[in-house]
């Protein structure tokens, strides 16, 4: 995989090489290499926790300028729940939406309204035959990503449906070209306005369908401070926002569960969190349950890297905001209340890529899993980092994988040189 | 002939939260190794309920986790009370589970006709007094 399609990025004169983010990464995709850290692009799942914990901020997202799409006529900006809670004393989200037309779009399409149709198309799915349960929000890249690479036994529990930013990006251009006849498809282009760099990532290179229709992703955190000011000029806004609370739910953890009025669910956020729930998953430890949601952000999408609003605080004021909204304002067609429609669906079923697998031979992996294990047994298991490695069990397998030299481990070399100066003392001495 | 790779962890007893980290470990290992997921599952699934009983009753134990050409053993030993019937704790439903453990969820007396079910061979041996060591065996779908 291009690790250039990744959103997550480096600055390479900031990165001290220090081991912070190597050791928190939770697929052990990222190894100092020559004094900097360096990311392993198909085991990177764009969580953004490296960008959180950078202490010399040398982690990055990369996402596009609105400036780089001046050549469509039409640029719609699909805004995420998330944006919602970013503003202090919001009483509107019209305020938002109108905001938004006058910072250089040209109309708005909101990513809440897809939520709550798929919302409504999930409610369906879990009603189906043969569906295999608990089923799981795909919603979050990352989570995708994620069971991807690591729960291979899960790939068939993920929610076949396109996340809400996709059917949001395929409504805003169907609607676009009905409204203004005089426009092409390839006038049009829809730019989603997001909470964090795993959205990037999943345009760059969705999983699910050959290719997005989002056509870029630009930052809450950049928009935000061009949006504050047009927001504060607008006096009277006109009702144009089309968010209930189910969609307004969607940008914390708990929104998309709790919005298929079925009890049977669990929702957690927090990469860590979420890799313990899927290995009890994985061992049928919630037989019961029939749906779960899951948020690589703590929060939820408001705890997204590239937003600017402490997530617990953004949480609070949407709930604030939906306090006097109607349920939910957008709906399926009614000849459409018992089934999910092909349009709706993945293109591709999400499959396992067996990333971590040491050779494609089985004979061959287990021959290099016991070398790994006798070169792990010469390390000092205190999982120090300064090879480089996550922990010493990562540093025999890239060893074994790669190539390398165990007396990079710094115990191996001081040992080494104990033994030196102690045969060059027996040779002095004779 | 390939080699026989051999895993060893050790159960904390008393710890219920960590309980399980042994089968997730292992589940890790096998994907490296090539083994099939859904292989990869019956392991993890029998091994975890084999974990929980050496916590509730046993007090924690040892776990080997031995792969060949052809299969995947899991052994697991403790030190425990031993099984009075093993015949009658291979009963679903029975369990002897004491009622703080019940409280948590658990002890529904699945743990051994499950770790039989996900696997291809199971033999239990064990002694009043001295212990029980559960061998299982998941054959590697070639």
């Amino acid at each position: 995989m291009d690790t250039k399609k990744h959103s997550v990025t480096l600055m390479l004169d900031k990165c001290k090489g220090c081991t912070n983010c190597v050791k928190r990464c939770p697929t052990e995709a990222i190894r100092i290499k020559d004094g900097h850290s360096v990311i392993d692009g198909d085991r990177c799942i764009d969580c953004g926790e490296c960008i959180r914990l950078c202490p010399y901020k040398a982690k990055t997202a990369s996402y596009d300028s609105l400036d780089t799409f001046n050549n469509y006529k039409w640029k719609i900006a699909l805004p995420a729940p998330a944006l919602y809670g970013q503003f202090d004393n919001l009483s509107d989200i019209d305020y938002v939406v109108s905001g938004l037309k006058n910072c250089g779009f040209d109309d708005v399409f909101e990513v809440a309204r897809a939520a709550e149709i798929v919302s409504e198309y999930t409610r369906n799915y879990l009603k189906g035959d043969n569906i295999v349960k608990p089923v799981i929000s795909s919603a979050c890249p990352v989570i995708t990503r994620l069971i991807s690479i690591r729960f291979p036994y899960l790939c068939d529990h993920l929610l076949p449906i396109l996340q809400p930013i996709e059917i949001a990006a395929r409504m805003a251009k169907e609607e676009a070209l009905k409204a203004h006849p005089d426009l092409k498809e390839e006038d049009i282009c829809c730019l989603f306005i997001s909470p964090c760099p795993a959205k990037v990532s999943y345009v760059r290179m969705p999983i699910e369908t050959d290719k997005s229709a989002v056509d870029g992703v630009l930052s809450i955190s950049d928009i935000y401070f061009k949006l504050l000011p047009a927001m504060q000029k607008i006096v009277n806004p006109e009702t144009s926002a089309q968010t209930g609370i189910i969609g307004l739910s969607w940008a914390s953890t708990g929104g998309e569960a709790s919005a298929l009025f079925n009890d049977k669910y669990l929702s957690a956020d927090g990469i860590e969190n979420v890799i313990k729930v899927l290995d009890q998953i994985e061992n049928e430890n919630f037989a019961d349950l029939e749906f779960i949601e899951l948020n690589a952000c703590s929060g939820g999408c408001v705890g997204g890297s590239l937003t600017v609003e402490n997530p617990f605080i953004a949480k609070a004021r949407l709930q604030n905001l939906r306090r006097y909204l109607p349920v939910s304002l957008n709906h399926i067609p009614i000849e459409e209340t018992h089934r999910v429609p092909p349009n709706v669906l993945w293109d591709s079923m999400v499959e396992y890529k067996p990333v971590s697998q040491l050779d494609p031979n089985r004979d061959v992996a287990i021959k290099m899993m016991s070398d790994i294990q006798q070169i792990f047994e010469k390390f000092p298991h205190i999982d120090c980092g300064a090879c480089g490695a996550p922990n010493c069990r990562a540093f025999a397998e890239d060893i074994v994988r790669f190539g390398g030299n165990p007396e990079d481990c710094i115990f191996l070399m001081r040992e080494k040189l104990h033994d030196l100066e102690k045969e060059n003392g027996d040779n002095d001495g004779k | 002939m390939s080699d026989v790779i051999k895993f060893h962890f050790d159960v904390d007893g008393e710890n219920f939260t960590s309980a399980g980290e042994a089968s997730v470990q292992v589940k890790k290992l096998l994907r490296q190794i090539g083994i099939s997921p859904d292989c990869i599952r019956r392991v993890s699934v029998a091994m975890y309920e084999g974990e929980i009983n050496m916590v509730i009753h046993a007090n924690g134990g040892v776990a080997d986790v031995l792969v060949d050409d052809e299969k995947i053993t899991v052994i697991l030993a403790d030190k425990g009370p031993g099984i009075k019937d093993i015949h009658l704790a291979m009963q679903e439903g029975y369990s002897t589970a004491p009622d703080n453990v019940r409280s948590l969820g658990f002890g529904a007396g699945m743990g051994l006709p499950n770790m039989k079910r996900y696997t291809d061979t199971m033999d239990i041996e064990s002694e009043l007094g001295v212990g029980t060591t559960v061998t299982m065996t998941v054959n590697i779908n070639k």
